[in-house]
């Protein structure tokens, strides 16, 4: 059992009418998959791309919604021996030219043999991949400029696919692969993220689901349920590649049809008496808060023994409040769960909550911030409660170390560093990031954090990034298109991320300098300062606040201080500066 | 009666919706598709219009086809009333 194939192959004859996957649709009733379906299809997409021409060990784009054309393309180039991606869907508010661009971004790097897609969406694709990629990548010196455009050959649109029909595994281009090929790619959000594909070999991938299965003593009677989307590897790993190599019933649903009625999430649990799921911090306060009590009526989470908090800081404060909300309907406090885990790790790193309760390390939130040493809270000092994600899963070591590269001592506050066998192969085609990541064979995560006890706390990140609802976002990405709208001072804008305890997110901020004194063109700058970041960007803007020139503070070196503009900002709302 | 129905529901979504109560919102404003209602906050818009004027809409139809600005919104709420 060296690849994916083999597993698949071997669910096939075992038990191929076992349900995989119950596929969940807003306002229909729910599909049970069979392992036979599932295959049956994804051999439909296989013989299609081996009659488009496409080879095994070529990357494959998948860009489609929710539904069984997603799994059955992905698990065709599975069987096929591709290696599948997948891009997020176009949403409601993008700019369409936004999304051209982040998918030529993509396809430069990449250099993808194929995209699979809808035939409505079919001219989206072809705008985006005549466009050069000037400006969006420089190659490093020495290696030709990526060319976007030719290196895509096939666009394979879902009504052409052939039928689905059951795989002969003997002729599959799947079977004939090397536990060190590379199986996926998996990319993080926006322009940057897209210009690096985490490339994972069969090997890290099937290394993490036997270490993160014990962590959790997965058991057959686990059933996974999941909402998350599967461009990002919360969704991808935990909430669809591992239930279906282990073969434990998946209840999949849309993150559409999740975000529009949060509740469908417990209805899953209590009806399918689903055991485990992951989510975004956010989504534990977008539960407890937006949920009717008459749409509660009935819901028996009794069966939920792990909802694990994943991907965004967690808060001490949004297990509480998702504890008060949902335990009358039978979830109980063992069940709070957290992980740390990264796409670069295939997914998890460590996991609390599993053998004992997580555990909470109140900290001196001066030292924390002042001395960067966590240290354990005295009577009457400020305190942090600090939420555990647990300790390193057996495949991965955790180290903390500074600025150096030199091992820092427990609790003292550095960059987390992992090194594991279930570590990406490399960025794909980015030999020059993937060097730079490593240092003697370790990952520097870009996170700040300590160890205590052999557990794993997170502090925040070393690069300046937004996280607003399990979204990346670069401040200065979003400074940019505040400093593209009229009467906006060029370079003097800051963006940067507030938490909202109601939320349990952060709230993104921009301040813009204008000269404008005109109330009314003011309100007009800040509504189209709105405007192009939510449609430029994947999130949506909390406030815009408009200020006279000079307001702005800059480093030395005229860089935005956006700790600086935050701190001045929250002073001048009267919110509390933490 | 519909324009009454179009100002509180306009107060309300800058208020409750947008956190800026002072921030005026034109009737044929779009408001979905503009990203102004980014889809975390398409669940509250349900909320308050069933509280405010008891009418339900379903998680199915809480996107820009089914009502984009307010007037298109007040219409939904009238022809459901």
């Amino acid at each position: 059992m060296t690849t994916f194939s083999d597993i698949l192959y071997t669910h096939y004859q075992t038990h191929p009418d076992q349900t995989a996957i119950i596929m969940q649709y807003a306002g229909q009733p729910d599909r049970p998959v069979s392992y036979r379906e599932l295959l049956s299809g994804a051999n439909g997409f296989a013989s299609t791309y081996a009659r488009r021409g496409i080879q095994p060990g070529e990357v494959v784009i998948l860009i489609l919604q929710h539904g069984e054309d997603l799994i059955h393309a992905f698990y065709g180039a599975i069987l096929h021996g591709a290696i599948p991606s997948i891009m997020p869907f176009l949403t409601e508010k993008l700019l369409p030219e936004r999304y051209r661009a982040d998918l030529a971004a993509l396809v430069s790097v990449t250099r993808p043999s194929a995209v699979v897609t809808y035939p409505e969406f079919e001219p989206e694709v072809y705008a985006a991949l005549p466009v050069p990629p000037s400006g969006w990548y420089r190659a490093p010196l020495g290696e030709a400029a990526p060319d976007a455009g030719t290196s895509v050959r096939e666009v394979i649109v879902t009504g052409q696919v052939d039928a689905p029909s059951e795989p002969d595994f003997t002729a599959l281009g799947g079977m004939q692969r090397a536990a060190e090929d590379i199986v996926l790619l998996q990319h993080s959000s926006g322009t940057t993220g897209l210009q690096k594909g985490v490339a994972l070999s069969h090997r890290a991938v099937l290394n993490q689901v036997e270490t993160y299965k014990k962590a959790l003593h997965f058991n057959p009677q686990d059933v996974i349920v999941s909402w998350l989307p599967l461009y990002h590897d919360m969704g991808l790993i935990a909430g669809f590649l591992m239930p279906i190599l282990t073969g434990n019933p998946l209840v999949l649903m849309s993150p559409f049809d999740w975000v529009r009625s949060p509740v469908r999430l417990l209805q899953a649990i209590s009806q399918y008496r689903g055991t485990l799921a992951w989510l975004p911090n956010f989504a534990y306060n977008f539960c407890a808060r937006k949920i009717r009590a008459r749409d509660l009526e009935g819901i028996d989470l009794s069966s939920w023994r792990g909802v694990i908090n994943c991907s965004e800081p967690m808060r001490y404060e949004s297990h509480a409040t998702f504890l008060e909300r949902f335990q009358p309907y039978g979830f109980r406090p063992a069940a709070l769960m957290t992980c740390y885990a990264m796409a670069e790790n295939t997914f998890a790193v460590s996991q609390g909550g599993v053998d004992a309760p997580v555990t909470i390390d109140k900290i001196d939130r001066e030292a924390m911030q002042v001395e960067r040493v966590a240290r354990p809270a005295q009577e009457g000092r400020p305190t942090t409660h600090m939420v555990s994600a647990g300790r390193p899963i057996a495949s991965t070591e955790v180290k903390v170390v500074d600025d150096q590269g030199r091992t820092l001592p427990e609790r003292q506050i550095g960059e987390l560093a992992v090194r594991s066998d279930c570590m990406l192969t490399g960025y794909y085609h980015r030999p020059d990031a993937t060097e730079k990541a490593f240092i003697d064979g370790w990952y520097l995560t870009g996170d700040y954090g300590y160890m205590a006890d052999g557990e794993v706390y997170v502090a925040g990140r070393k690069k300046d990034l937004i996280i607003v609802g399990g979204k990346n976002v670069y401040p200065q990405d979003l400074e940019l298109l505040a400093m593209q709208v009229p009467g906006v001072h060029a370079g003097r804008v800051s963006a940067f991320g507030v938490f909202n305890d109601q939320t349990g997110t952060e709230d993104v901020i921009v301040v813009a300098e204008v000269d404008s004194q005109d109330p009314d063109e003011r309100v007009r700058i800040a509504d189209e300062i709105r405007q192009a970041l939510n449609r430029g960007s994947a999130i949506a803007v909390r406030h815009v606040h408009i200020v006279n020139s000079p307001w702005i503070v800059k480093t030395s070196s005229g860089k935005t201080a956006r700790l600086a503009n935050r701190e001045k900002y929250l002073q001048e709302v009267g919110q509390p500066v933490r | 009666m519909s324009e009454d129905m179009i100002a509180t529901l306009g107060q309300k979504v800058a208020a409750d919706i947008l956190n800026e109560p002072d921030r005026k919102i034109r009737p044929d404003e779009p408001l979905i598709s503009s990203g102004l209602i980014d889809s975390m906050s398409l669940v509250d818009v349900a909320i308050l219009v069933e509280d405010t004027y008891g009418v339900h809409i379903d998680d199915t139809e809480l996107n820009a086809d089914t009502f984009d600005t307010l007037i298109q919104l007040a219409e939904l709420i009238q022809a459901r009333q």
